[in-house]
């Protein structure tokens, strides 16, 4: 092992080798600021040149690119409320709160240091870890995977906020979206409609998108100002340094729990930031600030994020199984340069797998060093007339949003759950309740599933599940210590108590209608195939009827009587249109492009919006316009991307990148 | 379409990354194709990582050499649908110039052959330039007190588990070799590919299990030596007259027809039998294939073919294959074609002895 560690350290006195990784580095850089883009499409970008390069050189480079993903994705999280990627989606929920207040620059500050020190200790636990990692992840059968699933859904207990039946059926509509499609057990479709989209189950990138940037962006249209408050930047990224001393050990520990976690395959990468976020809200005494901008609630998600990446390390090179769609890319990219994961990856190769955990570190010092350095910079971009960068906000989540299928489906998507979105942030429906329940949705039903199969009820015995059942129950009891204030949605005193009911009634109608369809859906398809969406739909059915019931009958003041929009008009300065007002700017960009194109609808977007929602003069507006095309096809072409295609494309045979 | 391609070039000065030659000519002559300054497409139907997008980004560079005209090949990636929706999307929008290409897996060739309703490709139209097989071996826990194929007979009795990702991907082969074995399998389903199911198996919870031949040789070679894990038979490879031969990476193992035999006391028939082999070799020796589409002409396949048969024959490609693709020799040219029909040419009883099999004993609706 010593001598390992020594072949591996002298790779890093090698120039070349620090070469490699800065360039990787700033690459990663590049495409995380961008949305939707993150490790997989850097990676792959990277793969070509790979070729020929020496093996350690090309792994610098590959690392160097992973690591930076979940720091550079930061930037938009926190300045713009789009979740850079779906490990930062936490992130969202504090970060940009902190934006609107003018601490921008802080919140990145804290954010980047959080990460660095995420990156490292990591990159330390690892590489004690890796060595024994290999009896610890066989231990973690499906059993546990499906216990550690319950733990995570038990968070939601803490983020319901004040109404626990809105918590409890946010997160059961998010496991009703998050079972569509294929049933694990006997690949049945399931509320799919016929659709092939719906049969791949919605894209986690686009809910993501759909449950926090679309609202946001709404929002800010409608209040039509800067990001931050009033127009300036009221701390440095200093102040955010300082938080983070602050916060250490809090910043330790999540860095702990986010190793551990990414490096067990098969719960997914896409969980630990919540579950690290769901910890600070849990342990934290006073939980008041939650949601409005608590620079824990960034400190814990962003340290977790980065360790782990290194923790998705370990299944990637010890069993060839990735944890996650970047961890994906970079084995085949192993692949390419002719290294093979397994056993020998802890054994004859060790000396490499050394140079990869210490490359992490080193990107993630380099990472965070760049990123901290263009915070200031960055940051400014909140003190934009919201008018101005609306736009181009909204050219940026339709990009990232079909990045996933690549085609018109997603745009689709993407307004659909945009919508839901906005409906749940006016009723105060816990969003990230919504979203734990669809990232856990697939793990819960087929780990339940092949432990059945496999130990039948006698799962449940298991010293691993019972310990791990311990901890779900410490937790809820200790999310439930202190009366739980709603961490999430933005509730101002009683001003949301709104007399007028029936919309809020409406929607918790929909919802009944959905489960609705849930519990029809599960009678079409044999018992395996449906008995967890037909158990989902029949219990959040019944709860949902409660809700209800609460909403008719209980006096205004009571916790599930919200409406976002009652307490907007009593607001001193009122939003400038109403809530549809730019749902439907929204919606006429996806119906042109239904028919003439994302490119053209786009463009025609753009010019638009400039002149009658920012009034820009028409010289601006051709050159801003310009620019945000000439850019988005320039990425478009070195990603090999189509633009999602229109009636007009279907009709007329037309060139890249019209056609 | 000259605007587009100036279009492309004032980009490509720009694009700092992408290190094409500058050339408007590329007026094909009625002989050599010449794809100079073009940009060609690759597309694969799965998303970025996994092994078929691997497969497509190593081949891409030395068709980037061996065409005529050096063109820049990328990888075009266009997931969903189980790979049914890029192969859709190819059929309907590529067009037989050259310059869009579709590398495909036995994910694209299964739904195919079980005509499964997302398909809108008629695979059987286009022109096929390589074919790169693969294998595979099977291999049981050694608590079971199985020594080698030879003592198949013994796990007649026994109630085995295999975790699979699904009936109707990859995994029918193994499942219709137990099925035509009479062996008792449990089909555990939701594995997310083959290293889930390894790590099943490595834990205990299953049984009997399979892995392509290099995650064979990196990760259950070792659980062979230290005794938790014993090899009972391989696939087999096609040789060239068509005939399911000994996997030559593991010469020592008997193929699937020899240990059926060894434990029947007869060679395989019947329409389970024509099935499993139609199912096999689209699996399997065919597992991965380079497309262009239909109607394209003669000089440009015999272009494709061409280059990718120098590629076979390039030293760096010889060195790296081992370790990207394994030990199997590319198949190209006529041979291509020829596996490529056995691939696609499903008799049709044995077609609807699978369905009606998948129907009832795993519930998949057609």
């Amino acid at each position: 092992m010593l001598d390992a560690m020594m072949t591996a350290l002298s790779h890093f006195t090698q120039p070349q080798h620090l070469m490699y990784l800065v360039l990787g580095v700033g690459m990663g850089m590049i495409v995380g600021i961008l949305p939707g883009l993150g490790g997989i499409v850097g990676l792959s970008l990277l793969l070509p040149f790979i070729y020929g390069m020496d093996q350690i050189s090309a792994l610098a480079m590959l690392i160097g690119l992973v690591a930076v993903i979940p720091t550079s994705d930061t930037f938009t999280s926190v300045l713009m409320g789009i979740p850079g990627s779906s490990a930062s989606q936490a992130t969202v929920l504090d970060g940009f709160p902190l934006a609107k207040k003018g601490h921008g620059a802080r919140a990145l500050g804290a954010a980047f240091s959080a990460s660095l020190v995420g990156g490292l200790v990591g990159a330390v636990i690892l590489t004690g870890f890796v060595v024994i990692a290999r009896p610890l992840i066989l231990s973690f059968g499906s059993a546990e995977l499906f216990m550690l699933a319950v733990l995570g859904l038990s968070m939601v207990g803490v983020l319901a906020g004040k109404s626990l039946p809105k918590g409890i059926i946010a997160a059961g509509l998010g496991l009703l979206l998050g079972a569509l499609g294929a049933a694990p057990a006997t690949g049945e479709l399931r509320m799919s409609f016929d659709s092939v989209y719906l049969m791949d189950g919605l894209p986690l990138v686009i809910v993501g998108l759909g449950m926090f940037a679309f609202p946001e962006i709404i929002d800010l249209c409608r209040q039509n100002r800067s990001i931050a408050d009033n127009g300036t930047l009221g701390s440095g990224w200093k102040d955010g340094v300082r938080d983070m001393i602050r916060h250490k050990w809090l910043c330790l520990r999540c860095a702990g729990l986010g190793s551990i976690v990414g490096a067990l395959p098969g719960l997914g990468g896409s969980v630990v930031d919540w579950i690290a976020y769901g910890h600070v809200v849990q342990t934290a005494k006073d939980k008041s600030q939650f949601g409005k901008g608590d620079i824990r609630g960034v400190l814990a998600p962003e340290s977790a994020n980065n360790a782990k990446e290194g923790g998705g390390l370990v299944p990637t090179l010890l069993f060839g199984i990735p944890g996650s769609g970047s961890m994906a890319v970079f084995l085949g990219g192993m692949v390419l340069i002719g290294l093979e994961a397994g056993p020998a990856m802890v054994g004859r190769d060790l000396d490499i797998t050394y140079t990869i955990i210490w490359s992490l570190a080193i990107a993630n010092v380099v990472g965070a060093g760049g990123a901290l350095l263009l915070s200031p910079f960055v940051s400014k971009l909140t003190t934009i007339k919201y008018g101005y960068l609306a736009p181009f906000m909204i050219t940026i989540i339709c990009f990232a949003a079909f990045q996933a299928t690549r085609s018109l489906s997603d745009m689709v998507a993407l307004l659909a759950l945009g919508v839901l979105g906005v409906l749940m942030k006016r009723f105060g429906w816990p969003r990230p309740a919504f979203l734990i329940g669809f990232v856990l949705a697939a793990n819960t039903e087929t780990y339940l599933y092949q432990a059945l199969q496999f130990y039948d009820w006698g799962f449940l015995t298991r010293p691993g599940v019972m310990i791990i059942l311990a901890l779900t129950i410490i937790s809820i009891i200790m999310g439930m210590r202190k009366q739980p204030v709603n961490p999430v949605e933005e509730e101002e005193s009683s001003h949301s108590h709104s007399p007028k009911r029936a919309p809020q009634i409406l929607f918790a109608g929909l919802i009944l209608a959905i489960f609705a369809l849930g519990i029809w859906d599960a009678t079409q398809h044999t018992f395996l195939g449906s008995v967890f969406t037909g158990a989902v739909s029949v219990v959040m059915f019944i709860v949902t009827a409660v809700l209800i019931w609460q909403l008719v009958v209980s006096p205004p003041s009571h916790g599930a009587n919200f409406d976002h929009e009652f307490d907007l008009a009593n607001h001193e300065d009122k939003p400038n249109a109403g809530l549809w007002h730019y749902v439907l700017w929204v919606g006429g960009l996806v119906a042109g492009t239904a028919l003439f194109g994302f490119l053209i609808a786009i463009t025609g977007f753009f010019i638009a919006f400039l002149r009658l929602k920012a009034h820009a003069s028409w010289l601006r507006t051709l050159l801003l316009t310009g620019l945000a095309m000439g850019g988005m096809c320039i990425l478009a072409w070195s990603l090999v991307l189509d633009f999602p295609g229109g009636l007009l494309q279907d009709l007329v045979d037309l060139p890249w990148p019209l056609g | 379409m000259s605007w587009g391609r100036s279009f492309k070039h004032s980009l490509t000065a720009v694009c700092a990354a992408a290190a094409l030659t500058c050339g408007f000519a590329a007026s094909a002559s009625a002989q050599e194709p010449d794809f100079a300054g073009e940009r060609v497409e690759l597309i694969i139907p799965f998303s970025e990582g996994g092994g078929t997008d691997t497969w497509g980004r190593f081949w891409a560079p030395y068709f980037s050499i061996f065409l005529p005209g050096k063109p820049t090949v990328v990888v075009k990636n266009v997931p969903g649908g189980g790979s049914t929706s890029g192969a859709n999307q190819f059929e309907a929008r590529a067009k037989p110039d050259g310059l869009t290409a579709i590398g495909t897996s036995g994910s694209t060739q299964f739904p195919y052959l079980l005509q499964d309703k997302r398909v809108q490709y008629e695979m059987r139209d286009w022109r096929v330039i390589l074919a790169s097989p693969t294998g595979g071996v099977v291999y049981v826990n050694s608590d079971l007190g199985v020594k080698s194929a030879a003592d198949l007979n013994a796990l007649k009795e026994i109630n085995l588990r295999y975790g699979s990702q699904g009936a109707t991907s990859l995994d029918l082969v193994p499942l219709l070799a137990f099925e035509l074995l009479g062996l008792d399998v449990d089909a555990v389903f939701g594995m997310k590919g083959r290293g889930a199911g390894r790590l099943a198996f490595e834990r205990g919870e299953v049984n009997i299990d399979y892995q392509t031949s290099s995650a064979y040789i990196n990760n259950v070679t070792p659980l062979v030596n230290i005794g938790s894990a014993v090899p009972l038979f391989s696939w087999g490879a096609l040789d060239d007259d068509g005939n399911i031969v000994r996997d030559p990476s593991f010469p020592d193992l008997p193929s699937f027809p020899e240990a059926y035999e060894m434990m029947k006391g007869e060679k395989p028939s019947g329409p389970a039998w024509e099935a499993y082999k139609a199912f096999f070799i689209a699996g399997f020796p065919a597992q991965k294939m380079v497309f262009l589409p239909k109607d394209t002409p003669e000089n440009i396949v015999e272009a494709y073919r061409k280059a990718a048969i120098s590629a076979t024959e390039e030293e760096s490609f010889i060195a790296d294959r081992e370790a990207t693709l394994g030990a199997y020799k590319q198949i190209v040219g006529e041979p291509a074609e020829r596996i490529f029909r056995q691939a696609v040419n499903v008799p049709e009883d044995a077609r609807t002895w699978v369905q009606k099999w998948l129907t009832e004993k795993y519930s998949v609706q057609f």
